[in-house]
């Protein structure tokens, strides 16, 4: 039964493949649907609303647990404050977290800028730069939580400050944030290391997909970054702030 | 040099754009913290808080990753789908209203102990 001559975009007759290899030769036929999109980009957008998703079901869940509990919530501002050389300062610590990952979306910004411009060592170097914003930021969760579980006695179960559903909400959310981040930090210094051999300039395919990829290899990486850093906004208005 | 999306897809800016935008989100941050140092409450402050939270991520989608240049198909093929969420928001903020309400009435503080009087058990 035929529906029609199927075209490509010239008008010349396509191959239609029947049964299960129609099924890859269906969908990897090479349209296009964005134009002047590099196909990696596309997908990344693709995975980054995905996981919007589960970020946004991550945080309407903790919405969910503070508004129907009856047990007052902990104050975030209290239980995240730090006492700097005798200054009791709310919130602090999670203020320079959050100036460090901007910092880090900066030099990330600017680092796929000098890319595209075949820049090789000063995009090497922003692009480590990130990554060393990326692993301090890290660095202060881990200190963040440690805090939280050996000091104040806060329990994925319970905690002394009041609802225990803080602790269950506090730990999965900055959790699945911070092992975000330390994917980034791992993409960063791979990428960092193809910009600085070459490998993008000359287009060396990949050592794990064997794939070829430009510049656009750094853009890439970098939504992924920017992304992590947007959910870091969000974090920090509904979890700490609020 | 102005901005220019070349026919492989490369995104070029003037590199001033990214410096305006990283300074415009430090200050926004800022001042989102602000409100929390000054302790300002209620409404004032949840207005705040979401009215920065927006400029911040508006800023980052558009300049940083770029959706402001890109092809408006895949600006909306990306962003049009989050609207969903506020369908889930909506229904489990009314939901959660609703769980507050009945523990309120029945419960001890939320704690499962039954606590009101006149409520039929049924044994």
């Amino acid at each position: 039964m035929s529906y029609g001559a199927a075209v490509d975009e010239t008008g010349r007759p396509v191959k239609v493949v029947e049964g299960l290899p129609g099924v890859v030769t269906d969908w990897s036929s090479d349209q296009q649907a964005f134009k002047r999109v590099p196909w990696g980009k596309a997908m990344m957008w693709i995975f980054l609303l995905s996981d919007t998703f589960i970020f946004a079901i991550f945080l309407t869940s903790y919405m969910t647990v503070r508004t129907s509990t009856t047990v007052p919530w902990p104050n975030s501002s209290e239980v995240f404050a730090l006492t700097v050389f005798g200054n009791h300062i709310p919130l602090i610590l999670i203020a320079i977290m959050t100036f460090i990952l901007i910092s880090s979306s900066g030099t990330m910004a600017m680092a796929v800028k000098f890319g595209y411009e075949k820049k090789r060592k000063i995009t090497t170097f922003l692009i480590l730069a990130t990554a060393f914003f990326g692993a301090s930021f890290v660095g202060m969760q881990v200190f963040e939580w440690t805090k939280l579980i050996v000091e104040e006695g806060v329990r994925p179960w319970g905690n002394p400050m009041g609802a225990p559903q803080f602790g269950a909400t506090f730990f999965m959310i900055t959790g699945f944030h911070g092992f975000h981040v330390s994917v980034g930090v791992i993409l960063l210094l791979m990428v960092a290391r193809k910009v600085w051999t070459g490998d993008l300039e000359n287009m060396r395919p990949g050592f794990f997909t064997g794939r070829r990829g430009g510049y656009e290899i750094v853009e890439i990486v970098g939504l992924y970054w920017h992304f992590v850093d947007l959910v870091w906004v969000f974090i920090f208005a509904f979890f700490y702030l609020w | 040099m102005s901005d220019v999306i070349t026919e492989e897809g490369e995104q070029q800016h003037p590199i001033a754009i990214y410096f305006w935008v990283w300074g415009l989100l430090f200050v926004l941050s800022a001042l989102s913290y602000m409100v929390d140092y000054m302790q300002l409450q209620g409404y004032l402050r949840w207005t705040l808080i979401l009215f920065f939270m927006f400029l911040k991520a508006g800023f980052i989608i558009a300049v940083f990753m770029h959706m402001f240049y890109e092809r408006l198909a895949m600006a909306c093929a990306i962003l049009i789908p989050m609207g969903c969420l506020l369908v889930l928001i909506g229904l489990m903020s009314f939901e959660a209203n609703y769980t507050k309400d009945t523990r309120a009435v029945y419960l001890d503080g939320g704690t499962g102990v039954m606590q009101m009087e006149g409520v039929a058990k049924h044994d």
